[in-house]
């Protein structure tokens, strides 16, 4: 198919000597450099780009902006480069790009749906989807899916992006947002006082609204002017312009978001640049130069192919040479809009009539256009379009706009376009995103942006400034002020505003939906949002069945719940609210923008930030000999933790119970460097401890180690760890692996706001220790072989730690236990960390020396019922709920945290949850982690839950599997037999009983 | 995202650098043992909710790792003022819950 549309214009912004080849719903056409997907397809004379959501109606193109409700698009080639749903108004067309429409199945031109739909749609009111389906609920699922299909959104890509994108921050002084005649304007005002300014704008290039305007600045065409300007900016060493670049969010404290597309409108996997970058732009004083996007009127079948906003068609005349049909009906509230008839008759083409809504116009541009010779119809409205795949009439009556009638009887006019313009709305979206509320203007019917409390200007359009000298002058002025306030300048513009005449308008006229000869909900279908096939007989429903909100009405019809974020719609819908609820519009009020402008891509928004730079993984020094001997992994934090060792052949259970055997009868190896160490120093070190943890330590001697715990002040357990005495004012403090980071924060706290008078340092050395744990009876021959201090039970006690070298490494050696086994911990510096464990395996192997993970760490310590904070407690656990109340310190002065909460009336209750051991009455059964336990076997659901299992395993050691829970009053239940309803409908016995299961005398520990 | 001073570090930073750490000004009693459930109900669990001026504190957590206060509208996200670990506000709400 050739360009059928495309005229032979003169415009600048399509490059004619560059063909592209494209293909859409798997046709080929042919398209110009410059072009977007939509005025290339405008050009070869499509009409149906997709179909409806509910209806399935056939829909063309609207707008030529980024308020496209209809040619919502499908494109790229590949699962991984494709993209869902961008605008085809806002895609740059490259050669060999794919696109397709988004829904319509089996194609658009012929779609099942729709057929369907037209019986369907006449049984889908607004709150359909709530009436209909949401009972059962839990069949929603399935029903969404079968809608979406049938209708249809875009799909994800299948597989990996293949782009790369990043980020960049900037500080500037001015930051302005639009670089149409009001932002380039400010920019150049700005800039002239020294100030750093940034100027971004969506399309491909500058212009705005002046790309495709045929009013003359200074004499010459208006896009002269834009060069002009654009190339002085460039020169500026102090601005910095961003083309292709959607500001997707205004947020506080004047921070702007801007997505630049760099590669998009080159084609697919572009490899000479990142695809797309964030900017992330902290401005001192921000200018919204947003412009304004003008609406559509609200008339009868006014989404066949054909109907569109009088803006866009002049836009792809001016812009594109694209004239998307023969014959044009414009529909028109205002002089402005006359613009269009004027430049679709130069093309040669037929303007078959103005039908304008108002009484009588005087204005400069309705004068020109009767001298043309063309019908104008005042009073008038369309009330009714016919055809179905594209326009091939319009109904025109007279109307009366006061009381919503129609007045006369129709004429009906032959035409294949009909273009309507209600007036325009400010694009005050991005002044909404920091919450400040638009007010309405009355005289421009529309909402400005209101009262903020950012360093945020606004001027132009956004403002309701339309006309082309006001809105160059009102962003000259702006621009100065802004510099002013960002220290630049004095305030005032030092340079000549272009001169540019503007034509005179009569005032245009409130209005936003055209009545028709039938009542609304008899008529035919009148679309406000076009994207989610709302309709204003569907807002009238909605009003009449009490939703009267506008942020009821929107949910409720989703009006302004598609991609477009109600950009075209919302106005129209809020003015229909208004109107049924005899209110006005500014009663009504507005629903609030937020953030995104335009969807944004995930890659943009992670950057560079994925696979391992999205969350940095942590290893000890000793990882590369786990990998190398088949560890499997657990992430503790950040950390990786080898989990288990299987061996060849072996099942996870297999290993467990091998590496738990051989610790308890020879001596296994753990890396335990990930446990949290924190060196504390200073006079008042003790007395910090005495204050953070439950037990004593003012009589810890130089030498020894203690286990203690720490609450939080409603004193429940929050940590634990052992401590170490260095000296008589240093302590190194273990904490758990995941809590290091949380426990430093917590004594930093309170130090600095309770007790800065305590002389207290803290420094994290978690990093700087390597760290291994040899346990089991044999662990001390194997120290011994390489230590060069005398070990023995005489001369290192438990619970005692030395200094010695170990493996000819300067180690410290803590006699501490987690197994219940006699265990030493090594504790070297880091970087000697592979070394020393290779040597402690080479002094091992004689006696099988077993390196095992976390899992059996944590099977050998529940066998002495050890608890895992976090996983034994929950942050309602108190150390007497742990029957650990020999922990807490009974003579200690000062009222350490958590103590005064244990006498607390809740704290006392004896029937709290508290820790026991559970033992299966069938041995071999784990209880799954998590179970509920209940007291009585038959009760009727709801049970009564009384606790729940916290840890769970098989010992290998004893022979029967074994766990600890949390049961109500549990302590003085011990051989009391217990129930727990599993999630398959049985249900297990255990008998309560002590937690400690293995060595209860702690014998092994002390040998 | 907010924009905030460190009176610790003297400079604007981002909000990344920081960590809320809830309502300021809030002493531990010195007796706990000598106050009611009641009044140490009050310490452990009450805290303000205003819409309008809060004095809280942030620690700066990936920065010099100090906790200091802010005054800030929680309505309108602007922050009054920073500043250090046992001063007063400058800025306070007449009434409170007032902006």
């Amino acid at each position: 198919m050739s360009q059928v549309n495309r005229i032979a214009g003169s415009s600048k912004r399509i490059n004619r000597n560059r063909t592209l080849t494209f293909s859409f719903n798997g046709k080929e056409y042919q398209g110009f450099e410059g072009d977007t997907v939509a005025s290339a397809l405008l050009a070869n004379g499509v009409d149906v780009v997709g179909r409806s959501f509910k209806y399935s109606r056939p829909r063309g193109i609207i707008t030529s902006d980024s308020q496209e409700p209809n040619a919502i698009f499908q494109v790229g080639s590949t699962q991984a480069t494709t993209i869902p749903n961008p605008r085809a108004t806002q895609t740059d067309l490259y050669q060999g790009l794919t696109a397709s429409s988004t829904n319509g199945w089996p194609n658009v031109d012929f779609d099942l749906m729709g057929t369907v739909g037209k019986l369907g749609g006449s049984m889908m009111p607004p709150g359909f989807y709530y009436k209909t389906f949401m009972f059962p609920q839990s069949l929603w699922m399935s029903y969404e899916h079968l809608i979406r299909k049938g209708a249809g959104l875009g799909a994800s890509p299948q597989q990996n992006d293949p782009d790369s994108y990043d980020k960049m921050h900037h500080h500037c002084d001015v930051m302005i947002v639009g670089g149409g005649p009001a932002g380039l304007a400010a920019a150049l005002s700005a800039a002239q006082t020294g100030a750093r300014v940034i100027i971004s704008d969506e399309q491909n290039e500058f212009g705005g609204s002046l790309l495709c305007s045929t009013q003359s600045i200074d004499g010459q065409l208006p896009s002269q002017w834009v060069e002009k300007t654009v190339a002085q900016l460039s020169d500026m060493d102090n601005v910095m312009l961003l083309p292709r670049s959607t500001v997707f969010g205004y947020y506080d404290h004047n921070l702007v978001g801007i997505n630049e597309r760099r590669t998009d409108h080159l084609g697919e996997h572009q490899l000479q640049s990142t695809r797309q970058r964030v900017h992330k732009v902290r401005a001192k004083q921000v200018i919204l130069a947003t412009g304004a996007h003008e609406r559509p009127l609200v008339y009868g079948n006014n989404d066949v192919p054909g109907c569109m906003l009088a803006n866009a068609v002049s836009t792809y005349i001016n812009r594109y040479d694209v004239v998307p049909g023969k014959q044009l009906v414009l529909m028109t509230t205002n002089d402005n809009a006359y613009k269009t008839a004027i430049d679709w008759h130069q093309t040669g083409r037929k303007v078959v009539a103005i039908v304008d809504t108002r009484a009588a116009s005087n204005g400069d541009l309705v004068n020109k256009v009767k001298k043309l010779g063309i019908d104008i119809f005042f009073g008038h409205g369309v009330i009714e379009v016919k055809g179905s795949k594209r326009v091939k009439g319009v109904d025109v009556a007279p109307i009366n706009a006061t009381n919503h009638s129609v007045t006369g009887p129709a004429k009906h006019l032959a035409c294949d376009t009909v273009a309507s313009s209600g007036g325009w709305s400010p694009v005050i979206h991005l002044s909404s995103h920091t919450g400040s509320r638009p007010v309405w203007n009355e005289e421009i019917a529309g909402f400005v942006p209101g009262a903020t409390v950012q360093q945020q200007h606004s001027c132009g359009g956004l403002e309701g400034i339309y006309a082309l000298s006001n809105v160059l002058s009102n962003g000259f002025a702006t621009g100065a002020i802004a510099a002013q306030a960002a220290g630049k300048g004095d305030g005032s513009y030092v340079g000549k505003a272009p001169k540019t005449s503007d034509p005179q308008e009569d005032a245009s006229m409130a209005l936003f939906h055209i009545p028709h000869s039938k009542k609304t909900s008899r008529a035919p279908k009148q679309f406000v949002d076009y994207q989610n096939d709302v309709t204003a007989a569907g807002i009238e429903l909605a009003n009449r069945e009490g939703f009267e909100s506008i942020e009821h009405v929107k949910r409720y019809t989703a009006l302004g719940f598609g991609t477009d974020q109600g950009k075209l719609g919302n106005i129209n819908g809020m003015a229909i609210t208004a109107k049924s609820l005899g209110k006005t519009i500014p009663e009504t009020g507005t629903t609030i923008f937020r953030p995104m402008y335009t969807p944004t891509t995930f890659g943009a928004l992670a950057g560079a930030d994925v696979k391992h730079l999205f969350d940095p993984a942590r290893f000890s020094a000793m990882h590369k000999w786990h990998l190398e001997h088949g560890a499997e992994f657990e992430d503790v934090g950040q950390w990786k933790r080898p989990w288990y060792f299987p061996q060849p052949g072996e099942t996870m259970q297999q290993s467990l119970e091998r590496e738990c055997l051989a610790t308890r009868n020879s001596v296994g190896i753990l890396d335990a460097s990930t446990l949290g160490k924190i060196d504390i120093q200073g006079k008042d070190a003790r007395e910090f401890l005495n204050r953070v943890y439950t037990n004593p330590w003012s009589k810890l001697g130089v030498g020894k180690c203690r286990y203690g715990v720490m609450c939080k002040e409603d004193g429940m357990v929050f940590d634990d760890g052992v401590t170490a005495c260095l000296d008589e004012n240093r302590f190194i403090m273990t904490t758990t692996t995941g809590g290091a980071a949380g426990v430093l924060q917590w004594l930093e706290l309170w130090h600095q706001t309770e007790w800065p008078e305590l002389e207290v340092y803290f420094s994290t050395v978690t990093d700087h220790w390597s760290t291994m744990t040899i346990s089991g009876p044999n662990s001390r021959k194997v120290l011994e072989k390489i230590c060069d201090v005398d070990v023995s039970s005489d001369n290192f006690k438990y619970m005692d730690w030395i200094e010695a070298t170990v493996a000819g490494v300067k180690a410290r050696v803590f006699r501490i236990s987690f197994t219940g086994e006699l265990s030493f911990e090594i504790n070297v510096q880091a970087n000697y960390g592979m070394q020393t464990w290779k040597a402690v395996m080479a002094a091992g192997e004689e006696f099988n020396i077993t390196p095992y993970g976390t899992e059996t760490m944590h099977i050998l310590r529940a066998e002495k019922g050890f608890i895992i904070v976090g996983q034994d407690t929950d942050g309602s656990v108190t150390p007497q709920d742990l029957d650990m109340d020999w922990v807490v310190g009974k003579k200690k002065e000062f009222s350490f945290i958590g103590k005064r909460s244990w006498t607390r009336f809740d704290n006392k209750r004896d029937d709290r949850k508290q820790m026991v051991g559970l033992k299966p009455k069938d041995p071999t059964f784990v209880l799954p982690e998590g179970a509920q336990i209940v007291f009585e076997k038959n009760q009727s659901i709801p049970m009564k839950m009384v606790g729940h299992v916290t840890s769970s395993y098989y010992s290998a050691c004893m022979g029967y599997s074994f766990a600890l829970a949390v049961v109500k009053g549990g302590i003085s239940r011990k051989g009391e037999s217990v129930f727990l309803p599993l999630s398959d409908g049985t249900t297990v016995e255990a008998e309560i009983c002590s937690p400690v299961f293995y060595d209860p005398k702690g014998d092994r520990q002390h040998v | 995202m907010l924009l905030i001073h460190c009176p610790y570090c003297e400079e604007m930073r981002e909000e990344e650098e920081f960590s809320p750490a809830g309502q300021a000004h809030i002493e531990r009693p010195l007796q706990p043992e000598d106050i009611s459930d009641e009044q140490w109900a009050h310490y452990l669990f009450f805290r303000k909710n205003p819409r309008g001026l809060h004095h809280e504190m942030w620690l700066h957590a990936a920065g010099c790792r100090k906790y200091f206060n802010a005054t800030r509208n929680t309505a309108t996200y602007e922050i009054m003022e920073t500043y250090k670990m046992g001063q007063a506000p400058r800025v306070t709400a007449n009434e409170e819950g007032q902006s």
